[in-house]
């Protein structure tokens, strides 16, 4: 057994890159199954768009992004040393 | 049976027994009591129970409604678990505090009165702050007198709004209001401060965090919630409400984004959360006002249940920051589990009790065809998977391994974090028995084939978000600005600054004055003083000789 072996044993089998190369490989056909998903259903859109295909899957990871990014952005303003307000924290 | 006191005021009484007593009778009674007080909740019948006159008014101490026994019954709920997984905490005062706080909160949720819901509002507010200064930290310290300040501040508010409401309308129900008068806004204005809403909001995340790993679990029902309640009750259908409740909603998961301390960051979740609530009872329709009430119902419960997995992290790691943590699900398996039920649960999960309360909002925005509010709804609802669902988990138990190997907390801990996580999973999989206590009559099916997979895409791809986007949400040693920043670095320069301006000026004005001062003393002493002319003893003789003299001129002047 070399060292890297012996160092991959060693870790929780949660968190050996073999888990987590699974773990995205069968998230992945999850995502998609679930999409796809959307051809079975009979649409009740509120608004129109709501309704079409795969509209929540590009929705929630669009708008989700956009948040992160808006979120680094305002960092460059907001973001002040864990220090800042003097020993006010711990 | 029937109700006639107060239930609430048990609590309140039996808070100022609990530091005086032993260890084991104290567990029994702060077990005991929220029972207690469960049952008696329900007893209370319909309308006006306890009136007492004070001044020319009619004070309603006790008043049952349908909101209100919801309210007080979920508070009642949350005391009790809440003592449970308190019970190591050596500070009595705190554990005091807490029932004070909860006790005042049930009182609040029964009141039938404005006069009545103040005095209690304000004695929430005395409870919160010793639970935070409990910490007995100096920035605990600090932070309980900031947290003071603006609830004070806001109770003012409130108070002048009241008496400004009364000198209107002459009455002091406790009844919806729209705000048009300079007392009903000032009263929505107090009501919003206890919400976490603009612009004072930083007070939570400001203090929740720095209260002991039990105290935030308190903090996190009552306050918010309470507010919650008496915006239904008061301001159902007020339309600002929606863009403040808009508003709060994505404050809190950008801040949740950028923060580092784990409580923190459900602290910033709270306000989010009770954003979604804010905006139903600006909806105002008996569906979005069900909503908002079994969402809050429904909050506070898989809240202190991820405040109680962080508090458990935090007692036995203390530490706080995502920064030093990491990789505690390998000996910390329970307070996992639970704190992953609980991440679903806020992040609306299928089969979870977030899944059957926040939809009934969204549903009711889409009802009355509001466009812009339900796809923001929509897109908070993936924020929130990505702010809390994710990321408080995956920094806190998963990401790097910290090395860290802390054993789960003892067992009173774990029980109450497995009721709540039971709570959390039986709700969202048997909601009839809540839907059935609502204000209004449920008409809602939340498990639909369609809404169930819609969520479901929402979610997982939100998680596909998160997971592709992780480098850019690197966490480091940082804090963000916020509205606090006015009180804690703005105002205290300007008090500097002032100081430094004014001071020398001050400092001349005295001294050009105390020196003339000194000047007349002087004159005055050198003509008065023991040496001076007008102080010199003159001898009898000489008095005679001028006399005599004065009576000669007087003589002559007479004589010519």
């Amino acid at each position: 057994m070399n060292t890297q072996d012996r160092k991959t044993s060693e870790l929780h089998w949660l968190v050996r890159p073999a888990t987590i190369r699974l773990l995205w490989r069968g998230g992945l056909p999850i995502l998609a199954v679930l999409t796809l998903a959307d051809l079975l259903m009979t649409a009740h859109p509120y608004f129109g768009i709501d309704g079409s295909f795969g509209f929540y899957s590009w929705y929630g990871l669009l708008t989700c992004a956009v948040m992160v990014f808006f979120a680094k952005g305002l960092r460059f303003l907001l973001k002040r040393g864990d220090e800042y307000y003097g020993d006010d924290r711990e | 049976m029937m109700t006639t006191f107060p239930p609430g005021l048990i609590l309140v009484l039996g808070a100022f027994a609990v530091p005086f007593l032993n260890p084991g009778v104290r567990k029994a009674l702060l077990l005991a009591l929220p029972l207690a007080v469960l049952v008696l909740i329900w007893g209370v019948p319909d309308g006006p129970v306890l009136t007492v006159r004070y001044l020319d008014y009619e004070l309603v101490m006790l008043q049952g409604t349908r909101l209100g026994r919801l309210f007080a019954t979920i508070f009642a709920i949350m005391t009790f678990v809440g003592s449970l997984f308190a019970f190591n905490q050596r500070r009595v005062f705190e554990l005091a505090a807490a029932q004070l706080y909860a006790g005042s909160a049930i009182c609040v949720a029964m009141a039938g009165d404005l006069i009545t819901v103040f005095v209690f509002w304000e004695l929430m507010a005395v409870g919160s702050t010793v639970v935070v200064w409990s910490a007995r930290t100096t920035t605990a310290y600090r932070a309980s007198l900031r947290y003071m300040m603006v609830h004070f501040f806001g109770g003012v508010v409130l108070m002048v709004g009241i008496v400004a409401h009364v000198a209107d309308t002459g009455s002091i129900a406790f009844v919806a209001m729209q705000p048009e008068t300079l007392g009903t806004w000032l009263i929505l204005i107090g009501f919003l401060i206890n919400a976490g809403a603009p612009p004072l909001s930083a007070w939570l995340p400001d203090a929740y965090p720095e209260a002991s790993w039990s105290g935030a679990v308190f903090l996190s029902a009552f306050t918010t919630k309470t507010a919650v309640y008496v915006l239904i009750v008061g301001f159902p259908g007020a339309e600002i409400l929606i863009w403040v409740g808009v508003y709060m909603i994505f404050y809190g998961i950008i801040y949740a984004l950028l923060e580092n301390d784990m409580r923190r960051i459900l602290a910033y979740s709270i306000i989010n959360q009770v954003g979604f609530m804010v905006c139903g009872i600006g909806i105002g329709t008996e569906l979005a006002i069900n909503g908002a009430a079994s969402h809050a119902f429904a909050h506070i419960i898989y809240k202190a249940l991820l405040l109680m997995s962080a508090g458990s992290v935090l007692y036995s790691t203390g530490k706080r920051k995502c920064t030093d943590l990491g990789g505690l699900f390998q000996s910390m398996p329970l307070t996992t589990v639970c704190g992953i039920i609980g991440a679903l649960a806020i992040s609306s999960f299928p089969m979870t009790s977030g899944f059957i309360s926040k939809s009934m909002i969204s549903s009711a925005a889409a009802d009355q065809h509001m466009a812009f509010v339900w796809f923001m709804l929509t897109a908070a609802s993936a924020g929130v998977f990505l702010h809390a669902g994710i990321k408080f988990p995956w920094f806190v138990f998963f990401q790097k391994d910290s090395g860290l190997r802390p054993p789960d907390p003892p067992w009173n801990m774990r029980a109450a974090m497995v009721i709540f996580a039971g709570l959390c999973i039986g709700l969202g999989v048997w909601p009839e028995p809540l839907y059935a206590i609502l204000p209004f009559p449920v008409d809602y099916v939340p498990y639909t084939a369609g809404h169930v997979i819609q969520m479901l895409q929402l979610l997982l791809f939100a998680g596909l978000a998160f997971f592709l986007l992780l480098p850019f949400m690197k966490r480091t040693m940082t804090l963000s600005l916020d509205f606090d920043w006015l009180y804690r670095r703005l105002l205290p320069l300007v008090v500097q600054l002032f100081l430094a301006t004014f001071g020398p000026v001050d400092r001349a004005v005295r001294t050009i004055f105390v020196g003339s001062v000194k000047n007349v003393i002087a004159r005055v002493f050198r003509y008065a003083g023991p040496n001076g002319p007008w102080a010199r003893t003159a001898q009898a003789g000489s008095m005679v000789y001028w006399a005599v003299s004065l009576l000669v001129v007087y003589l002559v002047l007479y004589l010519a």
